[in-house]
């Protein structure tokens, strides 16, 4: 609070000048918002502790994101978004229930977090030099390396994208998609046609009227896409991925404490699969020679969570509220899931793949 | 001699019209096939007609109701409609996230509606108007919850507030300035300093309490209806008051008026609903839990309001000037002119107009959906993420689009029944 107000004040008499001067009112209402907006930065010192005070978590998520988030037919959050914030939740409470999800279209989730209508953003949110700097936002970490990829007809022929030359093209306006296509075919020396829609439905509906040859999005939708298609084994995802869509969860910036929560619960999960704890066994880990476990689980001596102001068995809860990132991922986007999206570079650094947590020590 | 001449005594029974003027030929030939554009006209629309139904019909009548998932659907026929999704998911498009074991709130909420608005669509329901005044608070209750006597501290406060005004002028003072300011002040103490500590007490004596739900939770048509309703019902008498104000010869009240009709009409709602939703976060101490749904009524309102006002004014603007002169006349104040002369004939004129903004009002609150709310719309983008009914496309839109289209054919098909029924010119 004394942070935020003293903000305002030399705000203000900055602004008190900026008038004596002369300046144009727009300077003035800028001005003021920047004002407000540090107060309201300011009195975000202690996430966690407004977290405890409110007693459940406040976790911006998508309204609708194939895999990542929605709610099923008897209106229940899932998603591998979701089952990311309930392992916080339970690390945070014990109780991986006690998170409110607040469905975020894109155009609002940055204003949300900066507002502090939501505590965290997990919300397919790729990770980009801007949004972590000029949006002043802390990155945890990525939670699944998406890109972008094209689906075609198997009757064109096209094996690769290299062969898309001349090709009509579905693309959703206004995305990072849209810019990357452009880049790529320019790079490449082809040409292309597109054909603009609103989001990935349209392109879809599109794609299937004939309207286009191929249709480009995340390739974590286009798989998700192609599975309910009226004969998957028509349509073919091609094997490149020409951008670089890093997701991951992400908080304001100005609480490292939170940050380091936060980011400690994702590497939690990914070690857990790493190490082989999984939700099922997570109990037969007491006796291990492992270290490194029983500071995960607390059940050593040291207790190296209280650092951050979480109880000795936090990671504990965390992994036993949806099991290691393996089987989160499998449950949302893998085969349980019915969307079929293989593992690829999202396994562990042990399987071939790059997700790497730092050590837990 | 007998020259008899013929003298008929009956008249002649009339020849039935030709075939081509009456019955089903003669209507075809005046309403379908009166000239030769209006006969390609007419060929051309039952052409398009048919080769749509053609395609519609088979595919909605033989449409699915009972799998699991549009994959199953797509294995059985994929040539026709997966209504299943409608089947796993209507609740959800009616009430939103709204708590299952709940959902009677919402719908005694819905036929509560109906019966307030009787009173006031039809006057000669008229004597049950109180309970038209009652059902905000009722609705409210209903659907967020929480304790009954936080809401009916709102109707206690303002009746004594009335009551205190009345008093005061009937026993005490002439002056009706004085005596509302004085009634002003006294329900503003009573809200102050004596409301929360009488909440109190009533619970403690007669706790009545409904589990409370969250805004969060709203959605579905039960959020269309809310910000719908509520925006139509608020912003009429708030355009009313515009209008007049816009005519006012009162200065600062004219600019008032035009400067906020003007602002409002000049920026999309959308732009509004982005203010509501993102903008007024910055602006209010931090902590505030302003709730959203609140925020994005009070916007709709504002919005439509501009737009209402505008209309009346047109409703105004086409009375002769004699009314006013005639009911200056008369010796009638300014509001007893409004209230009996000038209003009755200038909202008649208007109604076209009136339900116009309103049936607008009420398919705009879809855009709710691009600010993050629930809304049948933003719903369909919810459930398409769910990996079952990944790739429904247009058996939702069908839906959605029917809902909305029965609640504003009412609207439509209310305000042409109106009109005849005040038709006093002919």
């Amino acid at each position: 609070m004394c942070i935020g107000k003293f903000y305002v004040h030399t705000e203000v008499s900055k602004l008190k000048i900026k008038v004596k001067e002369g300046k144009n009112m727009k300077k003035l209402f800028f001005g003021v918002l920047t004002a407000l907006a540090l107060a309201a930065g300011g009195t975000f010192a202690g996430t966690l502790d407004d977290v405890k005070a409110r007693g459940n978590l406040l976790c911006g998520v998508s309204t609708g994101a194939p895999g990542f988030a929605t709610v099923d037919d008897s209106g229940k959050d899932v998603g591998f978004d979701v089952d990311y914030c309930r392992a916080l939740a339970a690390a945070i409470f014990g109780d991986p229930m006690a998170v409110k999800f607040v469905g975020l279209t894109s155009a609002v989730r940055f204003t949300a977090l900066a507002a502090g209508e939501v505590d965290i953003l997990a919300r397919n949110t790729t990770w980009t030099y801007s949004r972590d700097t000029d949006l002043k936002q802390t990155f945890l970490g990525v939670n699944y390396y998406d890109g972008q990829g094209f689906m075609v007809k198997k009757e064109l022929g096209v094996k690769s994208t290299t062969e898309l030359d001349g090709a009509t093209v579905c693309i959703q306006v206004g995305t990072t998609t849209e810019l990357n296509l452009a880049d790529y075919f320019k790079e490449n020396g082809m040409s292309y046609e597109p054909v603009p829609t609103a989001d990935n439905a349209e392109s879809q509906q599109q794609y299937l009227a004939g309207a286009c040859d191929t249709y480009t999005t995340d390739a974590s939708a286009l798989h998700g896409t192609r599975v309910n298609l009226e004969n998957p084994d028509d349509h073919l995802v091609l094997p490149e991925i020409i951008s670089k869509e890093p997701l991951g969860p992400l908080v304001r910036h100005g609480d490292d404490n939170w940050a380091d929560i936060g980011r400690w619960v994702l590497n939690a999960l990914v070690i857990a699969e790493e190490k082989g704890i999984t939700k099922a066994n997570i109990d037969s880990w007491k006796d291990t020679k492992d270290a490194e476990i029983h500071r995960l689980l607390g059940t050593g001596d040291d207790d190296i969570l209280a650092m951050v102001g979480l109880p000795k068995n936090a990671m504990y809860n965390a992994i036993k509220a949806g099991g290691n990132y393996g089987e989160i991922f499998e449950n949302n986007l893998g085969a349980t899931s019915g969307i079929n999206i293989e593992r690829g570079v999202n396994a562990s650094w042990t399987k071939g793949g790059i997700l790497y947590s730092p050590p837990f020590r | 001699m007998t020259k008899i001449a013929f003298v008929r005594k009956k008249e002649i029974p009339p020849s039935p019209p030709p075939i081509t003027e009456v019955g089903l030929i003669g209507w075809l030939r005046q309403n379908l096939f009166s000239s030769w554009l209006n006969s390609i006209l007419t060929v051309l629309s039952v052409y398009f007609i048919v080769i749509m139904l053609w395609d519609f019909i088979p595919w909605a009548y033989g449409g699915h109701w009972n799998t699991k998932s549009l994959r199953e659907c797509l294995d059985l026929d994929p040539d026709v409609a997966c209504f299943s999704v409608l089947a796993a998911r209507w609740k959800q498009l009616l009430f939103g996230l709204y708590p299952a074991e709940e959902y009677w709130r919402p719908t005694l909420t819905f036929i509560f509606l109906l019966l307030a608005i009787v009173p006031i669509l039809f006057p000669k329901f008229f004597r049950f108007f109180w309970f038209s005044i009652i059902y905000p608070g009722l609705a409210v209750w209903l659907l967020w919850g929480g304790s009954v006597w936080s809401i009916s501290i709102v109707y206690i406060g303002l009746t004594l507030g009335v009551l205190f005004f009345l008093t005061l002028i009937r026993r005490y003072l002439k002056n009706y300035m004085i005596a509302a300011i004085l009634a002003f002040l006294f329900t503003a103490v009573f809200f102050l300093f004596i409301s929360n500590w009488l909440v109190g007490l009533l619970n403690a004596i007669l706790p009545i309490n409904l589990p409370f739900v969250e805004s969060l939770k709203m959605g579905g048509f039960t959020l269309s209806l809310i910000v719908g309703v509520t925006g139509i019902v608020a912003s009429f008498p708030i355009g009313i008051l515009l209008a007049l104000g816009r005519q006012s010869n009162l200065p600062v009240i004219k600019m008032i008026c035009v400067g906020f009709i003007e602002f409002i009409r000049g920026v999309p709602l959308i732009t509004l609903l982005f203010v509501a939703s993102v903008l007024l976060n910055y602006f209010l101490p931090p902590g505030t839990n302003f709730d959203i749904v609140l925020r994005v009524v009070i916007m709709v309102t504002l919005f439509s309001a501009a737009y209402m006002a505008e209309v009346i004014r047109g409703g105004l603007a086409g009375l002769p000037l004699g009314q006013h002169e005639a009911s200056a006349s008369l010796g009638l104040t300014y509001w007893q002119s409004q209230r009996l002369i000038i209003m009755p004939q200038a909202l008649k004129i208007s109604i076209p107009g009136i339900v116009n903004t309103f049936i607008g009002l009420f398919k705009d609150t879809t855009l709710v959906s691009i600010i993050s709310l629930r809304d049948p719309v933003g719903l369909a983008s919810t459930i398409r993420a769910d990996q079952k009914w990944n790739g429904i496309y247009w058996e939702l839109y069908v839906a959605i689009g029917l809902m909305f289209f029965i609640f504003c054919w009412g609207m439509s098909q209310y305000s042409q029944y109106l009109e005849r029924k005040l038709k006093t010119d002919k």
